[in-house]
């Protein structure tokens, strides 16, 4: 049995999905670029973690 | 049963539709400004932040497009230039728009602040709120001004491009806000001009169906003579320089030909041509825009160079 030809509408949807899909994934690459130049820019941190950080200690006169 | 038209939507749109909702042309000129007001900025943005801070920014006055084709469906039908959009054409519906206009001004604002800055993504959100709710809504059906304060929506996107950059509003910022919210008068009263019937068989109360025609003549010259010093005046802050100011002379000497023979016309002579002077200024005033944003890049493009700028 031979497939019935495809109607119009189905290539329109078909076009819908594949534009939302693109969009979708580089809005995902965006945010991901976004976050690794926003954390790698940051000055180096540290904080307190249970253990002795000379560095972090506050330097008597100031 | 296999007969797709048992379950054919009747406005079964394609993604390029959607895109049109967005208003890609006026888009081109709000990534334009937005670009230039980013660059121009005495503070260096990095290119991933840029090009999202520009995506966002680009996106918002596109969701505003969407909310204003949404409220505006029913005039759009009216006038030639509009009647093809696709609210009033019949591909996409009316709610559609509402939906995707409210759902990526949400996405734009949001975005924008993540990744830039809040003030950016405030100014953003006011841009849009000023273009569906102040002008759309309220000023476009009510008063002849509609195009003088609704203005100011298309003149937002440089600013917040150097809001972005510098987290802050300056000088500069509000005289390249300016220079967009004056040149829009004159340039759409010369749109006004040829384009008759359009705005009158939509009950728009645009300034040439209100005050008449010779009027709304009279009111691109006064504004236009109203823009030159806004454009001249930025020439001397931070962002100008010799090649803007050069640059500005001349175009705004241009325009004000331009504003002096269409103000020097009536309908009689303007009807003979076709509406050639009206057409032509129209033409102009949009390289008139772009080429004063343009000189700015220029003097920001050459300042590492020792030429651009005082």
């Amino acid at each position: 049995m031979a497939f019935p030809p495809e109607h119009e509408i189905h290539r329109r949807r078909f076009g819908r999905n594949v534009g939302i899909a693109v969009t979708l994934a580089l809005f995902i690459v965006l945010v991901f670029a976004l976050t690794v130049v926003k954390v790698t820019r940051g000055d180096p941190m540290q904080a307190f973690d249970h253990s002795v950080r000379p560095e972090l200690a506050v330097e008597e006169g100031q | 049963m296999s007969d797709i038209r048992a379950y054919e939507q009747p406005g079964e749109a394609g993604f390029g539709d959607y895109v049109q909702l967005l208003k890609p042309r006026v888009m081109s000129l709000v990534v334009f400004t937005a670009l230039v007001g980013l660059l121009v900025a005495p503070v260096s943005v990095h290119p991933v932040i840029a090009f999202a801070s520009i995506l966002f920014i680009a996106l918002g006055a596109g969701a505003s497009g969407a909310l204003n084709m949404w409220w505006d469906a029913d005039i759009d039908a009216v006038m030639r230039r509009t009647k093809s959009r696709p609210v009033p054409s019949g591909k996409v519906q009316a709610g559609e728009a509402l939906a995707v206009g409210l759902a990526l001004s949400g996405i734009a604002v949001v975005m924008l602040g993540l990744a830039a800055n809040w003030l950016a993504a405030g100014l953003l959100a006011f841009t849009i709120f000023f273009y569906a709710v102040i002008y759309s809504m309220w000023l476009k059906r009510s008063t002849p001004q509609n195009i003088v304060i609704g203005g100011a929506a298309g003149a937002f996107p440089p600013m917040i491009g150097w809001a972005c950059a510098t987290g802050s509003i300056s000088v500069e910022s509000l005289l390249m806000f300016a220079l967009i919210f004056m040149w829009t008068p004159p340039h759409f009263w010369a749109l006004a001009l040829f384009m008759k019937d359009d705005y009158s068989n939509a009950g728009v109360p645009m300034l040439t169906v209100t005050h008449g025609r010779k009027a709304t003549r009279t009111h691109i010259l006064v504004y236009t003579l109203l823009l030159i010093p806004v454009a001249l005046g930025a020439g001397f802050t931070s962002i100008g320089g010799p090649i803007y100011l050069a640059a500005s002379v001349a175009l705004n000497g241009w325009f004000l030909l331009g504003a002096w023979r269409i103000w020097r016309r009536d309908e009689a002579m303007a009807e003979a041509d076709g509406y050639a002077v009206e057409k032509s200024v129209f033409r102009f005033s949009l390289s008139y825009l772009f080429l004063h944003f343009g000189a700015f890049l220029a003097e920001a493009a050459l300042r590492p160079y020792g030429m651009g700028g005082w």
